[in-house]
């Protein structure tokens, strides 16, 4: 099969060489976060190579930044990131259910708006 | 005054077009992913200023239309400096040039901020944060290389001596420059080149690099006089490669 890699296709190597390109071996990756609007939340956008926190946000500030408003972008080591197992996702499992947990759900917003609308207070 | 104003904003334009175009031929091969595609999109920037400039002298001093500009225009007509002609070489001599021209793009526009000719002030106040991008980006490299591996390091050095020369070619003198200086529109390249040697020299001492004398540069010249290297007249070629079929064609 041939290597994905665009660099290992344009160089026209085999894929089954010993490569270094295919390591990358001095380069880690750095998880990136967008924050749109002062305030607001960072939101996770992607990955980015880099050998250390200077070089990771210049090079995220074109990979996710270029397009749309950024008012920020933080990097973290995607190290530095720990997460659960993917087989305890069971864990999450019944939480659909809950709807009691969502504040969206609750029918007395429909009571205090009726009661609102009747007696002109809106 | 409008005849130095006018070489002034051509001499920018088409150092913004023609580096421009030269490193967009990095897309698609830059050395990694993430820095094909930052390359790529600073030399994007560069055209939107050759842009912005072409319509300031079209709009404000009788000059033809922008894309006349840009891409009807002969090799003498330019008035870039050599420095952005070059060929791309290696991505340790593009990156020399990527900082050591956009350290005197990032001046220049700062002293224009205050510019009496309104339109270019106002440009220079709209492009001064992209640029502080593209220099960022620059040092960050610079620091990044130069502080590597031992070839990494003299890749640099080499680049920049080679570069050197060309770089400060950026500054040549252009007749009538006092009509500028005094009507407040420039404070002129002499200004800009003492401070972009300042800014330079220190960043290129901080990334342990050696400075090359400046009394023992053979400065390239010519440039802003329509005298070009070998190399422009196919970098024109190419570029117009594709509206030269039929110049008359709406797109």
């Amino acid at each position: 099969m041939n290597s994905l890699d665009p660099r290992v296709q344009r160089l026209n190597m085999a894929a089954d060489t010993d490569n270094e390109l295919h390591t990358n071996s001095h380069l880690i990756t750095w998880e990136v976060f967008h924050q749109e609007k002062r305030g607001k939340q960072v939101v996770h956008v992607g990955i980015v190579h880099a050998p250390n926190p200077e070089m990771a946000l210049i090079l995220a500030k074109e990979q996710y930044a270029r397009r749309g408003k950024t008012t920020n972008l933080w990097v973290a080591k995607t190290a530095d990131v720990y997460t659960f197992s993917t087989g305890d996702d069971d864990m999450f499992a019944t939480i659909p259910e809950k709807t009691f947990r969502d504040p969206a759900s609750y029918k007395v917003r429909d009571r205090i708006e009726k009661f609102q609308q009747q007696n002109n207070l809106v | 005054m409008s005849k130095a104003l006018q070489q002034l904003l051509y001499k920018m334009a088409d150092d913004a077009l023609i580096i421009g175009h030269r490193n967009s031929e990095w897309t698609g091969i830059g050395p990694m992913l993430e820095e094909d595609l930052a390359f790529s999109s600073m030399a994007q920037d560069k055209i939107g200023h050759a842009l912005a400039l072409y319509t300031i002298l079209h709009e404000h001093l009788g000059q033809p239309h922008p894309d006349k500009l840009g891409f009807m225009r002969s090799e003498a007509e330019f008035t870039c400096c050599q420095l952005v002609e070059l060929p791309i070489g290696e991505y340790d001599f593009s990156l020399m040039r990527h900082f050591l021209f956009d350290h005197a793009e990032l001046l220049r526009y700062e002293m224009l901020t205050n510019s009496s000719f309104l339109p270019l002030a106002q440009l220079a106040k709209k492009v001064k944060g992209e640029i502080k991008y593209h220099v960022l980006h620059a040092d960050t490299f610079l620091k990044q290389l130069a502080r590597g591996t031992e070839e990494s390091k003299a890749r640099m050095q080499s680049g920049l001596n080679y570069t050197w020369p060309y770089a400060l070619g950026i500054f040549e003198a252009t007749d009538n420059e006092q009509d500028l200086t005094a009507q407040n529109v420039f404070t002129g390249e002499e200004e800009l080149k003492k401070r972009w040697l300042e800014k330079v020299s220190l960043i290129i001492n901080n990334a342990g690099l050696t400075v090359p004398k400046v009394e023992e540069s053979k400065i390239v010249y010519g440039g802003r006089k329509g005298y070009h290297s070998e190399y422009l007249k196919p970098l024109l070629d190419e570029m117009t490669e594709v509206v030269r079929l039929d110049p008359s064609a709406e797109w």
